[in-house]
């Protein structure tokens, strides 16, 4: 298909293109997620807690997380495969670990009396966080596709853009993941 | 002209050079990669086409089955227990049955059929033609688009034969009655079916929507600025925004309506009693999955219509031989029609105990919708006024379309008033309205599109006499159908009721709900009929001789008559004038290849 859509005439990648779009829909599921959390918070019945603190060495791993990403880009660019391959299977891990430590904070609520079928302000955070773990986990799978293309030593691929389309993913699932924090710690 | 002598002759020259040069990626084709695991977006076209179809037919049979228990309550058909079995036992529905037949109905027709029969197959066809593209931005994410949708017809199709049948509680899925297994026969796992049908379905339109945006904006050929695409292209653009903004709210609705039914949760369940017994569930707020559901609701009634305005606009421009009047006017109010589907989705609240001061603003942008809609119709009527029309079944479905798009559209400013409608809503009236302007409009963009681009598709002409009684028995068989039903909405009388001959207000209306069911009855014969065309017109229609067969200046019939994967053989023509240039310059038409002469001005 490649030689197909080489010829094309085309400003970005198509790819990249389709990316941003998804992302935009993405970011539209979330909205309603978030706005269905407003409309249900503003009624009556609305138990305020506060978040477990391993949310916050999550968000410090998703950070660090999107700077391996970042500097394997980098390392791709200039050729240095060896680098390249540590930094992606650092950022998998990264994204891993992020996940465990959602799942230790879910298990961190349900130890505090907030179970998935408790009060509905718990089981907002439970589907939202949960939703957003499933989409940083397809970020995962897609680092893990690549980490196998890096090592495919038949075919060789020189063209960024597969790796810059699962960068602009990771960053994206990251800032996601601040806003939700940001919103889900002001708005209790 | 020149430009397509040139084409001709390059083919057969070009062929050789093409095979080679494609040479890594278009072997020749195997059966499975050419017809089952297609990546051509032409053949993925026609495998949501022919999906469609067989949903139409299942969801328009099934409103004959459910027409009969409305026009014959007291009658019995023997021949319903064959085929139902203890759903209809003694020959006659019973009440879950036939709620079950009502809910698939809107399930399949909104879902099924009009959204990815129609955007799915119109816009896979016209966008890479009509914009000069080798094919969509990702055609693997394409032909996983389709899979995705026959995946979700697969699961919606299983839940129609298991034990306790299909989804029940109407197309619009409303908790608590959806989301409690116990609530009725028709909550338990046919709604689970239902929304992992939708979900998968959901998958599809995102996957879909992503390539029509990037393929239209990104892949256009050289001259081929936005303002020089066809209103086909524009209408599809708008079509898949929509889509690809509001699916995804969608999508959580249902996975918070799924954790209500499986994982205990309290997203929508408040203070519940189910056989004097009081659930735990507390806290939730049905109104708020309603929320959810019609800001997906609204603008896809949108994703319905806005292909079908687009592909009327584009049929009455060729059959008229006069160009598309208000160019631009038409895209501002498709943009304005796009903005205002996010805005008023809370007009199918207005009785849920919404404030009525929000109401009134919801009033207000609903009522709004009528300038862009009356715009349209105006530019309509004035593009075939005095032109030199070709009746094709095309143009005529295009005609037809304008005329149900107008009295259903009228019912809407109606119903959009939040004060009438706390008469109107929930009664016959309503389902008047959405029929009208929503269904059979939608329908006969359809049919306009499917006869227009029929030779495009297989090289081969539908029949026109089978078009045309399909046109007039359809046309005059919807009004016949869902004029009545106005009158029966405004004396009170309720949608989705199984029987109303209990209420004497409602016995008056007998004879016209037999009436109706009658003339439902004729109007299905005659879409088999047109099933009929279609299917036979693939293997034996009259053969397409020309590549332009209907004189029009769009790209897609620069293409050969059987193209093959990639569109063009040779480079892809330029563009360099819009799509509707007809009858200028005392020139029937000037194909969009054409470069503009020297004392020629651009439109």
């Amino acid at each position: 298909m490649d030689i197909m859509t080489l010829e094309q005439r085309k400003k970005i990648h198509p790819h990249k293109y389709s990316l941003w779009i998804a992302m935009g829909s993405i970011t539209m599921m979330f909205i309603g997620f978030t706005s269905a959390y407003i409309v249900k918070r503003s009624q009556a019945n609305w138990l305020a807690f506060e978040l477990p603190h391993i949310f916050w060495l999550s968000t410090a791993v998703i950070l660090t997380s999107s700077l391996t990403i970042h500097l394997a880009l980098k390392q791709f660019k200039e050729r240095n495969m060896q680098r390249y391959k540590q930094l992606i299977t650092l950022t998998a891990i990264l994204g891993v670990v992020f996940a465990v430590c959602q799942w230790i904070g879910f298990s961190q609520m349900k130890n505090m009396g907030l179970p998935l079928n408790g009060p509905v302000s718990a089981s907002f955070i439970y589907v939202i966080v949960g939703v957003h773990m499933l989409h940083v986990l397809g970020g995962v799978t897609a680092l893990l596709i690549m980490f196998g293309r890096a090592y495919r030593t038949r075919v060789r691929t020189y063209s960024p853009v597969p790796i810059e389309v699962a960068a602009t993913y990771w960053h994206f699932v990251d800032v996601l993941w601040i806003y939700l924090l940001i919103f889900l710690s002001i708005a209790r | 002209m020149s430009n397509e002598a040139t084409l001709h002759s390059q083919q057969e020259v070009m062929h050789g050079a093409h095979d080679h040069h494609d040479h890594e990626h278009h072997h020749e084709d195997s059966f499975i990669s050419k017809y089952v695991f297609s990546m051509d977006h032409k053949m993925i076209a026609k495998q949501f086409l022919i999906t469609g179809i067989v949903w139409a037919i299942i969801g328009a049979f099934f409103s004959v089955l459910f027409r009969l228990q409305l026009g014959f309550p007291d009658a019995t058909f023997p021949w319903l227990e064959s085929i139902l079995g203890h759903w209809a036992k003694g020959g006659r529905i019973s009440a879950e049955a036939y709620y079950a037949l009502v809910t698939m109905h809107g399930t399949i027709l909104v879902f099924f059929v009009l959204t990815a029969g129609l955007s799915g197959t119109f816009s896979n066809l016209l966008i890479p033609l009509q914009v000069g593209a080798r094919d969509m931005a990702s055609p693997f994410m394409n032909c996983l688009s389709y899979w995705f949708f026959f995946l979700a017809s697969l699961v919606m199709m299983a839940s129609l034969f298991v034990q306790t049948g299909p989804a029940s509680g109407g197309w619009t899925m409303y908790p608590p009655l959806s989301a409690l297994g116990d609530a009725s026969i028709g909550s338990k796992i046919g709604v689970d079916l239902w929304l992992t049908s939708m979900a998968l379905f959901v998958v599809s339109q995102l996957l879909g929507g992503l390539n029509y945006i990037s393929t239209l904006l990104n892949m256009r050929t050289k001259g081929m600025a936005m303002t020089k695409m066809p209103l086909t292209i524009w209408s599809f653009f708008f079509t898949a925004v929509l889509g690809v903004l509001s699916f995804p709210v969608l999508l959580s609705g249902f996975i918070l309506l799924l954790m209500d039914r499986h994982a205990g949760t309290s997203f929508y369940l408040s203070d519940i009693f189910i056989a004097g017994k009081a659930l735990a569930n507390e806290g939730g707020s049905a109104i708020l999955y309603q929320h959810l559901f019609w800001f997906l609701g609204h603008p896809e009634v949108y994703i319905i219509i806005l292909p079908a305005m687009g592909m009327v606009s584009e049929v009455l421009a060729v059959s008229s031989r006069k160009p598309i009047f208000g160019y631009l006017a038409m895209i501002g109010s498709l943009f304005a029609i796009c903005i205002l589907a996010f805005l008023v989705w809370a007009h199918h609240m207005f009785v849920t105990g919404l404030n009525p001061f929000l109401g009134a603003f919801f009033v207000l942008l609903t009522l709004l919708i009528a300038v862009p809609s009356a715009i349209k119709v105006f530019n309509w009527i004035t593009t075939i006024w005095k032109g030199n029309i070709n009746f094709t079944p095309a143009s005529l479905f295009s005609i037809g379309f304008v005329s149900t798009f107008i009295s259903g559209g009228l019912t809407g400013i109606w119903l959009g008033n939040s004060s009438i409608d706390i008469h109107l809503h929930d009664t016959m009236f309503v389902i008047a309205h959405f029929h009208i302007v929503m269904g059979v409009s939608a329908f006969f963009g359809m049919f306009a599109g499917i006869y227009h681009w029929f030779p495009k598709m297989y090289g081969r002409f539908m029949n026109s006499t089978i078009g045309y009684i399909h046109f007039w028995v359809t046309m005059i068989g919807a009004y016949l159908i869902f004029w009545p039903m106005h009158y029966e909405g405004m004396a009170g009388m309720p949608r989705r009721y199984y029987d109303v001959s209990g209420w004497a207000s409602f016995k008056q209306f007998g004879g016209l709900n037999e009436f109706i069911t009658i003339v439902v009855i004729l109007v299905f014969a005659v879409q088999l009929l047109f099933v009929f065309n279609f299917f036979y017109s693939i293997f034996k229609g009259r053969k397409m001789t020309t590549q332009n067969p209907w004189n029009a200046t769009t790209l897609e019939w620069t293409t050969p008559i059987h193209a093959g994967h990639g569109n063009w053989p040779g480079e892809i023509p330029e563009v360099y004038r819009w799509a509707y240039d007809y009858s200028k310059d005392g020139r029937d038409f000037i194909p969009q290849t054409e470069p503009i002469g020297p004392n020629e001005s651009a439109h």
